[in-house]
């Protein structure tokens, strides 16, 4: 097992230059000149660009810089945001929080109900909630999310005025992050209120950004446990006089959960790509609005770290998820 | 009273070029201790009937009777609730694939102590003891280490005899196996068919045997009964059986015995079991039948008395004349 | 159980086989849903040719007497905008009418793009092998290790934005599948007696890659391609709502809801239809895509 993780984790190295390469490439492609940039209006003299470019080191060769900038990163310098002035790895570190609690909610919701009704759907073959199922999935997996979020606002906070429009908390409370977390965060304060206020901050954007995981979840799950319900080894089950619930719900599921598993881990980049629209739509200050906006300031580190960092992470989690894959799967667990 | 009673039993499933039946007026009679074993080729809803009886077809089978009954409860009208309690307890049932009829995700142990817990309420400790027992029983040697055994590191005929040992947990009055041995080597054949049958002698079960090879019915079996295409053609005693077949379809199965072929090739059936678009009138068998006659192929042919084995024939075969047949009446006359 | 399944396939072997086309019509049109996907698209198809006849008004005429007028149905609406006007009073109808054609052009482009740049690189790849498919395969992976829109993203901001650069950026982060398939598909056929064959007769290399082999492997691609067509269309609506995509005044459906952001809580209509025809839009190509996929090859009904 643990050869195997290294093995596959070997693998991964050349993938990640590629990646790195990839990123560092992106940015020394992007029109507009990043020193141009930081000067703005007031435009600089000559020789001022030319102690400027010498300082960031773009007067060197290609090569040269990559290499640099490769060295840097495997120290864990990502470099400088042009805006902020702050290190890329700490804005990273001061945003990410706020995305993988997001995160975390939506994929909790989509497992949570995406399971239970791909197992409905299979077991209710072609009836008229297998059929409702699958049309709502197929609706929820089609659904541009950006417009869904809009819709959820014109409904929740403009019709109905249950939920805010965006952020995380409100405006009212105050309190320093301990774990990065809202809802951690706000009962750790003892505020009155504050709890509720991060909740409801959440839920929309956590519905917003399972959508189409769900829907997937929910796809899969079904197919996964159709093709289970006819192996022979639930025959078996139901022959030795089970109740359906042990058959469908231990014998068969914990069969149809190991591909679903690598589905829910490839949730991540679909996530990850979701958050980008859901922080953008609600003004949730995670990476994925800290990414848009960095697109539009042409803050060039950030957006070669933030690539770097968003790309390694998917290659973790899909690392860590073929671990888990062999973990539950004892055809793999017990090769050799 | 018999152990199990069934009379005019018909499945039907339900596709999408209309219903196909699967089994077609089936009567089956197994006492306790005695093996019965049905057999027929591949279609001739042999294990269908057995599925029906432990109900465990798919929705889109329809199961219909005059009567099932197992040990006095009549099959037919208890509840699924009253039936489970039954099934896995009283009736079990093994399979021909036993690489894939174990659950891969659980321990061999987990799967046959499942039973024990679930049907006579054992706790871990009296369950894995009972386990030990079954496995040692079923002959599996280091039963302690082999219960914590995942089914992919198990061998066919070690798989063959987990399912056995399961199945014979709560010791059943009533075992069915379904086609045991057809996926197993021709070396570890021998041996399960040893097991069941040294099992079935021991605890004086009943065991309905399901085979499409007369070998195997002419070692184990005490009655024998014939399925073609979802119907019984004919049901014996196994001597008599091999010696006087009444069908001329158990007939033809015999003659394509290796150990029985008189010519240097070996006779084969020419043909296939009809399925669902090609159904013939009259006799089912009449287009693979060497004797069938114009009669054969527009009526139904009714059961022959029981000295005739209930042969589904119009002219049952008396060693190897078919009595009542045109031609071989003018020979006869 | 099988066994008693079985003799139907007999059955349809001893009948004369029917036509490719229609047989594949035939499983197709038993899935109601595909149907119903398949008629919805060919609408829009017809609505995005017949646009300047449909539509009541030109996309981009401005009427300053009806700014953000609501739908006919409700009050204070103008009787001349069936669905209402936007921000700056153009009728949103219209503009809906003529933002299917750029949708369908997207999806066909990007397809195009994707398709044919995937499917040469996955012949190359599973055909030569060694380290050229090393090398393909290894720049997929990293384009993979990207989420799509962010690299789309990225990647129309180094091309600057608008919408050829956008159906570029995505036909690229869309190809690695393209290339996956073709390459599995041809690595798996490439053994196969049939190709042998075609070998041992003498056929070209570019023969046996695009005559021989690939014909063999389309099933598993014109799933692929009706799936990315609604993702390309999904994905180019989001770079549109991000500003990145068509930009203004166009009447692309995500640059629509971009330019209406700011209006959701005053007037609903503005947000609504336009992602209303991304939905349906999405939702019956893959209605259809479901449907080509159990039509074209039983093994593929997965997910």
């Amino acid at each position: 097992m643990l050869s195997f993780f290294l093995r596959r984790l070997l693998l991964l190295i050349p993938t990640f230059i590629g990646v790195s390469i990839v990123s560092f490439a992106f940015i020394r492609l992007l029109p507009g000149d990043p020193i141009m940039l930081m000067a703005g209006e007031r435009g600089m003299s000559a020789e001022r660009y030319l102690e400027l470019q010498h300082q960031f080191g773009y007067d060197r060769p290609l090569v040269v810089q990559y290499l640099d900038y490769l060295w840097g990163v495997l120290q864990g310098d990502l470099g400088q945001s042009i805006v902020t002035k702050r290190p890329v790895l700490q804005e990273f570190f001061t945003l990410f929080p706020a995305t993988l609690e997001l995160s975390l909610c939506a994929i909790t919701i989509a497992v949570a109900i995406g399971v239970p009704a791909g197992v409905l759907a299979a077991v209710k073959r072609g009836s008229f909630l297998d059929q409702a199922i699958m049309g709502t999935a197929l609706v929820g997996y089609s659904m541009p999310i950006f417009w869904w979020g809009l819709l959820l606002i014109i409904l929740f906070s403009g019709v109905l005025g249950w939920t805010p429009v965006s952020g995380r908390i409100s405006l009212m409370f105050f309190f320093p992050p301990v774990t990065g977390f809202m809802l951690i965060d706000s009962l750790l304060s003892g505020q009155a209120g504050a709890f509720r206020s991060a909740l409801s901050h959440l839920v929309l954007p956590s519905i917003v950004l399972a959508t189409i995981p769900l829907a997937v979840i929910a796809r899969q799950t079904r197919s996964a446990m159709l093709e289970v319900l006819s192996e022979d080894y639930v025959r078996t089950a139901r022959a030795k006089g089970l109740p359906s619930r042990r058959v469908v719900g231990l014998h068969a599921l914990r069969n149809a959960l190991i591909p679903v598993i690598t589905t829910i881990g490839l949730q991540v980049g679909v996530l990850l790509a979701g958050a980008i629209l859901t922080e953008t739509i609600f003004s949730w200050p995670g990476i994925g609005k800290w990414m848009v906006d960095s697109v539009f300031r042409r803050d060039y580190p950030v957006i070669q770290g933030g690539l770097l960092i968003i790309a390694g992470i998917i290659m973790l989690v899909n690392l860590l998820v073929d671990v888990l894959y062999g973990l539950v799967n004892p055809r793999i667990r017990h090769a050799r | 009273m018999s152990l199990l009673d069934i009379r005019n039993l018909t499945v039907e499933f339900r596709t999408a070029q209309g219903p196909f039946r699967a089994v077609d007026g089936v009567d089956l009679v197994v006492d306790q201790g005695e093996i019965l074993s049905i057999v027929g080729e591949s279609g001739s809803g042999k294990s269908v009937a057995m599925l029906a009886t432990m109900g465990l077809l798919p929705w889109t089978a329809t199961v219909t009777a005059d009567r099932m009954a197992f040990d006095g409860h009549d099959l037919l009208t208890m509840s699924r609730r009253e039936r489970r309690r039954i099934v896995g307890r009283d009736m079990a049932m093994i399979f021909q694939e036993p690489m894939t009829s174990l659950n891969p995700c659980f321990t061999v142990g987990f799967q046959i102590k499942e039973t024990l817990r679930y049907h006579l309420g054992l706790d871990r400790k009296a369950a894995h003891e009972r386990a030990v027992e079954l496995m040692r029983q079923v002959g599996i040697p280091e039963p302690e280490r082999r219960l914590s055994a995942f089914p992919h590191q198990m061998s066919g005929g070690m798989s063959q005899r987990c399912m056995i040992a399961m199945a014979l947990a709560c010791k059943p009055k009533l075992l069915i196996a379904d086609e045991p041995t057809t996926a197993l080597d021709v070396t570890i054949q021998a041996q399960i068919l040893d097991l069941l049958v040294g099992l079935q002698r021991d605890s004086g079960m009943g065991l309905v045997l399901i085979t499409h090879d007369m070998g195997v019915v002419a070692e184990t079996a005490e009655r024998v009964v014939v399925q073609y295409a979802g119907q019984q053609v004919e049901q014996q005693d196994v001597k008599a059986l091999f010696e006087d077949p009444h069908h001329p379809y158990t007939a033809a199965l015999l003659a394509a015995l290796p150990e029985r072929a008189t010519s240097k090739e070996l006779p084969s059936i020419p043909g296939v079991v009809p399925g669902q678009g090609d159904r013939p009138t009259g006799c089912l068998f009449n287009p693979r039948c060497r004797f069938a006659t114009d009669h054969c192929r527009k009526v139904v042919p009714p059961h022959a008395s029981s000295e005739m084995g209930r042969a589904l024939c119009h002219y049952p075969l008396r060693h190897g004349v078919p009595t009542g047949h045109p031609a071989h009446m003018e020979a006869a006359s | 159980m099988s066994e008693a399944i079985e003799p139907v396939g007999d059955k349809a072997r001893l009948d004369t086989p029917p036509s490719v086309l229609r047989e594949f019509w035939h499983y197709f049109s038993e899935n109601r849903g595909a149907v119903i996907g398949l008629t919805i698209f060919l609408l829009l198809v017809a609505a995005a040719i017949a646009a300047p006849l449909l539509a009541p008004y030109s996309p981009t005429g401005q009427f300053r007497d009806a700014l953000l007028k609501p739908p006919i149905w409700q009050e204070g609406a103008d009787p001349r905008f069936l669905l209402g006007t936007d921000a700056v009073g153009r009728d949103i109808l219209s503009r809906l009418i003529y933002g299917a054609r750029f949708s369908l052009f997207i999806g066909t482009v990007v397809v195009i793009l994707a398709l044919v740049t995937g499917v040469i690189l996955g012949l190359v790849a599973g055909y030569f092998g060694g380290w050229l498919d090393t090398g393909i395969m290894r720049v997929m992976d990293v384009i993979l290790a990207f989420p799509s829109l962010l690299l789309a993203l990225v990647l129309v901001a180094i091309l600057g934005p608008g919408l050829m650069n956008a159906m570029i950026a995505i036909a690229l982060v869309l190809q690695p599948h393209f290339v996956r398939l073709t390459r599995a598909a041809v690595m798996s056929e490439r053994g196969r007696d049939y190709v042998t064959a075609a070998r041992v007769a003498g056929a070209g290399r570019l023969r046996l890659m695009f005559v021989t082999i690939l014909p063999n492997c389309l099933a598993p691609l014109i799933v692929q391609a009706t799936l990315s067509f609604s993702t390309a269309i999904l994905d180019a609506a989001a770079l549109g709502f991000l500003g990145m995509g068509a930009q203004p005044p166009t009447p692309e459906w995500g640059t629509m809801l971009a330019e209406a952001r700011e209006f959701i809580l005053r007037a609903w209509w503005v947000v609504t239809f336009p992602g209303l025809m991304i939905l349906i839009t999405v939702l019956a190509i893959n209605l259809t895509g479901d449907g080509l996929r159990d039509a074209l090859d039983p093994k593929l009904k997965r997910s």
